[in-house]
C-alpha cells in the first residue's frame, strides 16, 4: 500500500502522538496554544541544507509536481537564522558534523530536525566498513521525525513532514519544546 | 600509436585486451614521456580526465586516463610503486594541472607521496589523520564497524 491510497484513519494512527492527545489543560492556554501551533504548523519554513542523493528527492519534494508549500512547508531559507526546521538529507561525514552542528545552533527556536533518509537515520550503506561516516545524525542533534527510505519518495518526506505538523500541533507554550502533558 | 609510444619508451609493457590503449611504463620514464604526450603534435594529449591509485598487494599502482580533444584518442598509462612503504612517483601537476588535486587525493587516501608537487597536504581528511584508508590493510577500530 502506497502513501496514496492511505486512508486517513491509518495516518491519524500514531501511538505515541495519541498518548500526547490524552490531557487535561488550561483552557485559555489550550485556546492560544491551538492558534500559536496552527501558525507554526503550517509555516515551518525549511533549511537549504542537503549533502547527497536525497537532496535531489527533497528538491523534487519542493518543485512543482509534488510542492510542499501545499502543507505551508513553504520556502527554503538560505539562511539559519531564518529557518525553522532542518531537513538532514543525505549522508554526514565526520568531518561535516560540526558545521551541521553549528547550523543547528544557529537556528532560532523554535526548531525541529528531519532525518531524512538511511543516511542520516542511521548511517545506512555506510554503517559498516566505513571510516568516516556519522551513523545516524541524532549522534550531534535532536531528531524529531525519521524518514527512512535510500532516498524517501517524495510521498514519504511529505508524510514525515505531516508527521511534524502533528507534532507541532501538540506543543503548549506553557512549557516550550515538550508536547502537551509529558 | 602503439608502436610510437613503444619506441618512446624502450621498457614500456603493452597490456593486451584491454578498453583502451594501454602501457605499463616504468616510473622513472613516466614524467619524460607525459611531456612528450602533452607537446608532440601528433600525440597532443592535452586533456587527463582521469587520475587514480589501486592498491595491490605487493604494490602500488597510478592510472592515467589521457585524451586528446583535437584527434578525439584516448590513451591509458600505469605506473607502479617500488613497494607499498614510502611508495613515491613523479608528479605530472607541471604537464596538467587537474593532476595537482588528483595527486593530493591519491596522496590522502593511498599514501603514494608525488615528488616534486608543490603542495603535498592532505585533501580531504584532517592534517592529522594517521594512515591511509583506502588501502586494504587500513584498521581503525575505533570508527570502523566490521560487517
Amino acid at each position: 500500500m502506497g502513501i496514496k491510497n492511505m486512508k486517513e484513519t491509518d495516518f491519524r494512527d500514531n501511538e505515541t502522538l495519541e498518548l500526547f492527545r490524552k490531557s487535561g489543560g488550561n483552557i485559555l492556554l489550550t485556546s492560544v496554544d491551538a492558534l500559536i501551533d496552527w501558525g507554526r504548523s503550517n509555516s515551518i519554513w525549511p533549511l537549504t541544507f542537503a549533502t547527497a542523493c536525497c537532496g535531489i528527492e527533497m528538491m523534487a519534494t519542493g518543485a512543482s509536481r509534488h510542492d510542499f508549500s501545499r502543507f505551508g512547508i513553504e520556502v527554503y531559507r538560505a539562511s539559519p537564522r531564518q529557518a525553522d526546521v532542518i531537513v538532514v538529507a543525505g549522508t554526514i561525514v565526520n568531518k561535516m558534523a560540526p558545521v551541521l552542528k553549528r547550523l543547528y545552533d544557529q537556528m532560532s527556536e523554535p526548531k525541529y530536525v528531519i532525518a531524512m533518509g538511511a543516511c542520516a537515520v542511521s548511517g545506512g550503506p555506510f554503517y559498516y566498513n566505513s571510516y568516516h561516516v556519522v551513523r545516524g545524525v541524532d549522534h550531534v542533534i535532536p531528531v524529531d521525525v525519521y524518514v527512512p527510505g535510500c532516498p524517501p519518495r517524495p510521498e514519504a518526506l511529505l508524510y514525515g513532514v505531516m508527521q511534524l505538523q502533528r507534532k507541532i500541533k501538540l506543543e503548549t507554550i506553557a512549557n516550550p519544546r515538550k508536547s502537551a502533558n509529558t | 600509436m602503439k608502436e610510437k609510444i613503444l619506441s618512446l619508451v624502450p621498457g614500456a609493457e603493452f597490456q593486451e585486451n584491454k578498453q583502451y590503449l594501454t602501457f605499463l611504463i616504468p616510473s622513472d620514464k613516466m614524467h619524460e614521456l607525459a611531456l612528450k604526450l602533452k607537446n608532440e603534435p601528433e600525440f597532443n594529449f592535452d586533456y587527463l580526465y582521469c587520475l587514480s591509485g589501486v592498491d595491490y598487494p605487493k604494490y602500488l599502482e597510478i592510472v592515467y586516463h589521457l585524451e586528446s580533444t583535437g584527434h578525439r584518442h584516448e590513451l591509458v598509462l600505469k605506473v607502479r610503486t617500488a613497494g607499498r612503504e614510502n611508495a613515491n612517483a613523479d608528479t605530472v601537476c607541471d604537464i596538467w594541472k587537474t593532476a595537482e588535486f588528483h595527486e593530493r587525493e591519491i596522496y590522502d587516501l593511498l599514501g603514494i607521496k608525488f615528488n616534486h608537487h608543490p603542495d603535498m597536504r592532505r585533501i580531504f581528511l584532517d592534517e592529522d589523520w594517521k594512515g591511509y584508508p583506502l588501502r586494504k590493510d587500513y584498521v581503525d577500530e575505533v570508527n570502523i564497524v566490521e560487517l
